[in-house]
């Protein structure tokens, strides 16, 4: 095995990386692949209750590179899809604690491990994300239809043209369609427009993914949800597979709620 | 036109705003070429052709262009009218 090395970033907090990180974990993990999922935002930890396995953390990255475990030990297993397992931040130290040659070395050492490493990168474009993108063969950067959010991606996509990480590929997410049909928010086309590099994914602005986090069950196992639906598409073009972008019309208007009273579906 | 439809049309959408601020603070932020410089670099391209061939200054516009990711420099020098050969 030679794992492919998967980053998301944006720039700015809070847009959806560390959702998307565990949603694409559970999806690779459910088509076979196996995958581990790295926290790289030191100090701030959250993939692990996003995931719903901060119960079963003994060590973490900084222990695995300063010598303190054997990797193995740092990788924790999802029990709900085999193949999954998390390595989880450490919590009480901060960024400066790795460097992006650790993060080399680390990728190295997971290559032969398993199919897929998906990084979690933290906000900004500091020592962190520096660590977070050092080892990746492609980054993902994911961005809200929001005006900072989008301006930050950019500053992100430049930074990573700069270091000559290859070009990025954008994932879309918490897109609103009815707000996009009132021209109350920036629309697909309009985002790629701006940020101009290619389109891997969109996903829907979704109530089920604050319930998915809630619970500690990536948004991606629920065969119901719509951002659950379109991260596993994602996982699908990841793996080289051609999937059509879904249709964001679809499901979550008024007549879908209609007809869900009326018994279709 | 109806008063209701031209108070449509006239109505700007917050997105189409969004947009149009994004390509220009994008652009800023892709060059860092300043208002200030950019005019600055027009009077002397200015100075400099003039030199050389009669053109109209008021008209000259210098502009940053997006194309894609790439930012190009786009100047529009219209000539003097009277322009001829040998004067
Ligand atoms: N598609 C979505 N629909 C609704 N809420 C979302 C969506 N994606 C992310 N969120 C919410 O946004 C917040 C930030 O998400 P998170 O993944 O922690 O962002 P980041 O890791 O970029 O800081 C969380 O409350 C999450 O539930
Ligand atoms: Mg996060």
């Amino acid at each position: 095995m030679s794992a492919k090395i998967i980053t998301v970033t944006s720039g700015k907090g809070g847009v959806g990386k560390t959702t998307a990180i565990a949603s694409l974990g559970i999806a690779l993990a459910s088509l076979g692949e196996k995958v581990v999922c790295v926290d790289g935002d030191i100090g701030l930890r959250n993939l692990d209750v996003i995931m719903g396995l901060e119960n079963r953390i003994v060590y973490d990255i900084v222990d695995v590179v300063e010598g303190r475990c054997r990797l193995r030990q740092a990788m924790i297993r999802d029990k709900r899809v085999p193949g999954l397992f998390l390595i989880p931040a450490a919590q009480t130290r901060d960024k400066n604690a790795l460097s992006p040659s650790d993060m080399i070395r680390l990728g190295d050492e997971l290559r032969p491990e398993v199919d897929w490493v998906l990084i979690d990168s933290p906000a900004g474009i500091e020592r962190g994300f520096k660590n977070s993108i050092a080892a990746a063969d492609r980054v993902l950067v994911l961005t809200n239809p929001e005006i900072s959010a989008v301006r930050d991606a950019d500053r992100v996509i430049g930074i990573l043209e700069a270091e000559e990480k290859g070009s990025p590929e954008l994932i879309i997410n918490r897109v609103n369609y009815e707000m996009v049909q009132n021209g109350e928010m920036l629309s697909t086309e309009d985002v790629l427009d701006l940020l101009a590099i290619k389109l891997i994914g969109v996903v829907p602005e979704d109530k089920s993914v604050l319930v998915a986090a809630n619970q500690g069950m990536p948004v991606s196992l629920d065969n119901d949800s719509r951002a659950g639906q379109a991260f596993r598409n994602i996982a699908m073009r990841l793996t080289g597979k051609e999937v059509p972008f879904m249709d964001l019309a679809e499901k979550d208007g008024f007549w879908d709620k209609f007809s869900k009273l009326a018994g279709g579906n | 036109m109806s008063l209701f439809k031209s108070v449509f049309n006239n109505e700007k959408k917050s997105a189409q705003s969004a947009k149009e601020r994004l390509q220009l603070v994008l652009t800023h932020d892709r060059t860092d070429i300043t208002p200030a410089q950019l005019e600055a670099l027009k009077d002397e391209l200015i100075e400099v052709i003039s030199r050389h061939i009669s053109i109209e200054p008021a008209a000259v516009n210098i502009n940053v262009a997006r194309e894609g990711r790439e930012q190009r420099l786009v100047a529009d020098i219209p000539l003097k009218v009277a322009q001829r050969r040998g004067k």
